[in-house]
């Protein structure tokens, strides 16, 4: 079981690191876009704009513990 | 049909964001490697390394053609998502290094550190292999090195349907550098690791931006070109954060001075 555990904490990690919360907000994002754009509107710019936000939040929170 | 150009900067762009993760990540299990192999038995640290490649080999021949299943756009999505995740974690710790939140990736540091832990450690033999420590040593660092490596590797080449060009940049990577570093005999602290990082994790961030919209159904206006604006976009966005980070540390350093000095 312990070693079922450390698989996945390594799995867990290795893909999602330090902060889950981009992670996250990364599959929210392609979420949204697969929706946008079964709608036919343009949404290659929302992955760009998810990206704007993450990363400055993600660094933020970083920055504030310090 | 991709017209040829787009063939040519799609194929630069994947040998050249492979080679250069494959570069940074090589010399990082170097240096773990060359502690484990000094400090302690170099057969041992040999097998390490062997068993580490074969077990990387596996996953590798495993995953690849389960990617190379998968439809196109499902394919994108997953693995889009994926690529800027990771992108995402690597931009992320360049971003705090370049802007002093976090330390920087120093070679000769981990190598002194690696090499007095592996002289302190006791010996202990298993089986064929005669130092358990530095066996135990090298394949960990050859393995979680070489699994980042991989994925990198894999997910560009299934991408691009061009995995065998991903396999060429990533082994050249590892030639040049297993050369240079076992020809002075020692960590290669020279190599410019903390601004390869920050431009591996640039490029991982626009492709995986540009992939995972695709595979999520959207369509980038000028199609592949748009990787030639995604990818200057995020290294100056990058690069706009780390001033903002460095006068916010500055600040934080000016102020804690002057209180220090009001104290006294």
């Amino acid at each position: 079981m312990a070693w079922l555990r450390k698989f996945f904490a390594f799995w867990y990690d290795f893909v999602v690191g330090d902060d889950w919360r981009a992670a996250v907000a990364v599959v929210a994002a392609l979420a949204i876009t697969y929706g946008v754009s079964r709608t036919g509107a343009p949404s290659w710019w929302i992955l760009p704009v998810a990206v704007i936000l993450v990363l400055p939040l993600t660094l933020w929170r970083v920055a504030r513990r310090q | 049909m991709w017209p040829v150009w787009e063939v040519e900067v799609s194929s630069g762009a994947l040998f050249l964001a492979v080679f250069l993760a494959c570069s940074v990540e090589a010399v990082e299990a170097l240096t773990i490697v060359l502690a484990a192999g000094t400090a302690r038995d170099w057969r041992s640290t040999g097998q390490g390394v062997v068993s580490a490649v074969v077990v990387l080999a596996v996953i590798v021949a495993a995953l690849g053609p389960a990617l190379s299943v998968l439809p196109l756009g499902a394919m994108r999505l997953v693995v889009g998502g994926l690529l800027l995740i990771f992108g995402l974690q690597w931009l992320r710790k360049a971003v705090l290094r370049a802007s002093g939140l976090k330390a920087l990736h120093d070679e000769t540091e981990i190598f002194a550190t690696e090499l007095a832990a592996a002289k302190a450690a006791p010996g202990q033999g298993r089986g064929a292999v005669r130092d358990w420590y530095a066996f135990t040593l090298s394949f960990k660092g050859v393995f979680l090195e070489g699994l980042e490596v991989a994925f990198i590797a894999l997910t560009f080449g299934s991408n691009q349907h061009n995995v065998a060009l991903a396999a060429v940049a990533g082994l050249t990577a590892v030639a040049v550098v297993t050369i240079a570093g076992f020809a002075i005999r020692a960590p290669l602290a020279r190599v410019p690791e903390n601004t390869l990082k920050f431009v591996v994790g640039v490029m991982l961030t626009a492709f995986g931006v540009y992939w995972g919209s695709e595979g999520a159904g959207a369509v980038w206006p000028g199609s592949d070109a748009a990787l030639l604006a995604l990818v200057p976009l995020i290294a100056l966005f990058a690069l706009g954060l780390v001033a903002v980070l460095r006068r916010m540390t500055a600040g934080r350093s000016t102020a804690t001075a002057q209180v220090g000095t009001e104290g006294f």
